[in-house]
């Protein structure tokens, strides 16, 4: 099973009434790869995990987690198979306190059936097994933070709960769309180890990003999309490097530039 | 000229961590249970209260009702589920404990029982088309069965056709009635008011509040709607079953929209989400609905006015409002 990749999505079409949001994107995820995907606004990249993780049926094109096809799987099941996502518009439950908010997830079948946070054992009371994962995601333990209602959280605490929801599954792979935007310097600068350290506990991602210069820190490979079709795929610097890539960003070529010689 | 504003201040005694209380004194003890021993031990004693035969009828009914109303409360509030289903409820269940007790001799308490978890069953299988859709439909759903099912059973001359059924075996005794109406509300309030502070009820609430994050967490959607309409319509089945063995009779009129308003005008009236609220709608409704029996439908235009008026004026409910005055010292400051 060495060289198999983790995720192979395949041709994956989808139109929007008479929109052709993605046109027959495909690229695969290997075995504890980082994968980042980048794009202008627009060109599809949030409609394309949409698509893989069944929030919205795809037109046509075909999706194999582990070499088992699964397109038209319902997204819950796709989730218990590990396959796990965050939102791009973050998605807590607010009335409940940031530490509430993962009981839900704990509840799955697939939580229940991996037995807790750090393997093994049956899985304790969801409460404390939620605020651990807190702790690992950046929630100051002893502060009041994890108790806190998700509506009072600031961006950050918000994105980090997205991507705990999804630690709480036991995830294979996790699909991010944008959980570095809208937050500061530093707070990038605390999530990329925690994000370095979920792809050494063997856990893929794909990194739907629009800060490069923090992508390029973590992802080796980069896939771009503009109107939703797949330009080019590589490495950072040689994707940076392309025509193509310059022109689909169009007015914001320089900005790139500017990003890619601080990376 | 001064000004004044309420100063609301919470009382110094609702010491709580976790659903667990902190209780220190035997005056705390009593403050924080007080609310839920006013409303047992006042309907345990209701029936000695009003012996007459005619209330006693009256509060197995308010009784019943309260079993539709909370079962609403909870699939609206707690699920996001509106749900007009209460006639369709009362029928299944009815015609169902009519039918063990009838055709196959099964004494009213067991009947009652079999009755409430087959027809959850059968409610929640009708219902579970409409489940995954969002939005009216499973409000317009519940609502149409129950209209189809008089048209059915008249139509096709079943189930006894337009004449019901009859000679259906009464409870024991009239205070095995009453008693058993009664416990089945506590059971269920306070069972439902557990169930929502469970995990699975957090679940529930979730589905209500963020429906695609609980598909991200991979759970069915659809699944946990059904576990609560099965939850619900047992209640309403239960009531449904009751209400046979009360009249010794089951009919059309089980299927009556009565029993699908009248719980929300209830849990209006009561506060809703509260769970406890619509019981207490249920009480002050329901009694003054029997007093007005003898304008007959003008009633309805009664229903109407009192909803509107709660809707207008004091749309958090009596519950709300009871909760608040309870909880907090309210007084005039001078700004
Ligand atoms: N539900 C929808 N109905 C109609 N069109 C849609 C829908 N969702 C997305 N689109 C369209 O599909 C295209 C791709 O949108 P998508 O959200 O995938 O872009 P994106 O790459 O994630 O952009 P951003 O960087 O701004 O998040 C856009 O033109 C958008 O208007
Ligand atoms: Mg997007």
């Amino acid at each position: 099973m060495s060289d198999q990749p983790i995720l192979e999505v395949k041709e994956v079409t989808k139109t929007f009434g008479g929109i052709l949001a993605l046109n027959r994107v495909s690229f695969h995820v290997n075995e504890g790869e980082i994968l980042g995907i980048i794009g202008p606004n627009g060109s599809g990249k949030t409609t394309l995990i949409n698509c893989i993780t069944a929030f919205i049926k795809m037109t046509s094109g075909k999706v194999l987690f582990r070499g088992k096809d699964i397109s038209g799987k319902p997204a819950h099941k796709i989730a218990d198979m590990g396959v796990t996502r965050t939102f791009q518009i973050m998605r807590p439950y607010y009335s409940l306190p940031a530490y509430k908010n993962l009981v839900i997830p704990l509840y799955s079948p697939r939580a229940k059936r991996t037995g807790g946070w750090r393997g093994g054992g049956k899985l304790g009371d969801r409460n404390t097994v939620g605020i651990d994962i807190l702790e690992e995601i950046g929630f100051e333990r002893d502060s009041f933070v994890p108790y806190k209602m998700a509506s009072t959280l600031p961006t950050g605490y918000l994105k980090r709960l997205e991507l705990a929801r999804c630690l709480a599954l036991k995830p294979e792979i996790i699909l991010c769309d944008e959980v570095f935007s809208g937050l500061s310097m530093s707070e990038i600068a605390s999530m990329v180890p925690l994000i370095e350290r979920l792809q050494m506990d063997g856990i893929a991602l794909v990194m739907i990003e629009h800060r490069l210069r923090e992508l390029f820190r973590v992802a080796r490979r980069i896939m771009v999309l503009n109107f939703g079709e797949k330009l080019i795929e590589g490495i950072p610097e040689e994707v940076m490097a392309d025509e193509k890539v310059k022109e689909a960003y169009f007015g914001s070529a320089e900005e790139i530039e500017e990003d890619m010689s601080h990376a | 000229m001064e000004q004044r504003r309420k100063e609301r201040i919470d009382r110094g005694i609702k010491v709580r961590t976790d659903g667990l209380y902190a209780v220190m004194s035997w005056r705390e003890l009593s403050y924080l249970t007080m609310p839920r021993m006013v409303l047992i031990v006042g309907l345990l004693i209701l029936p000695f209260v009003m012996p007459s035969m005619y209330w006693q009828r009256v509060i197995s009914i308010v009784c019943i009702y309260a079993l539709l109303a909370v079962s609403f409360d909870l699939l609206a509030h707690f699920v996001g589920l509106v749900s007009l289903g209460g006639a369709l409820f009362i029928g299944v269940g009815g015609y169902l404990s009519a039918i063990m007790n009838t055709s196959f001799g099964f004494p009213p308490l067991l009947a009652i029982p079999i009755a409430t978890i087959a027809g959850a069953g059968i409610c929640t299988l009708l219902l579970l088309p409409c489940l995954p859709l969002r939005g009216v439909y499973f409000a317009i759903v519940s609502l149409m069965y129950p209209l189809a099912m008089r048209r059915v059973i008249e139509a096709l001359d079943i189930l006894g056709g337009t004449d019901g059924i009859m000679g259906i075996d009464s409870f024991p005794n009239r205070w095995i009635e009453q008693y058993f109406v009664i416990l089945m509300v506590l059971l269920f309030l306070f069972g439902v008011r557990r169930l929502v502070n469970l995990d699975l009820g957090l679940v529930l609430r979730a589905v209500k509040d963020n429906d695609q994050a609980v598909r991200a967490s991979g759970m069915s959607i659809t699944f946990y709607k059904a576990v609560a309409v099965f939850i619900s319509s047992a209640m309403g089945c239960l009531g449904g079953a009751c209400i046979v063995h009360i009249y010794m009779w089951s009919g059309m009129s089980l299927f009556a929209l009565d029993f699908s308003i009248l719980p929300i005008a209830a849990t209006v009236i009561g506060g809703a989400g509260t769970l406890v609220g619509p019981v207490l709608g249920c009480l002050i409704l329901v009694p003054v609905s029997e007093l007005l029996r003898e304008f007959g439908t003008l009633r309805i235009v009664f229903y109407s006015l009192i909803l509107v008026g709660f809707i207008v004026f004091r749309s958090e409910g009596i519950m709300v409002y009871g909760q608040r005055k309870y909880h907090q010292i309210e007084r005039w400051v001078k700004v």
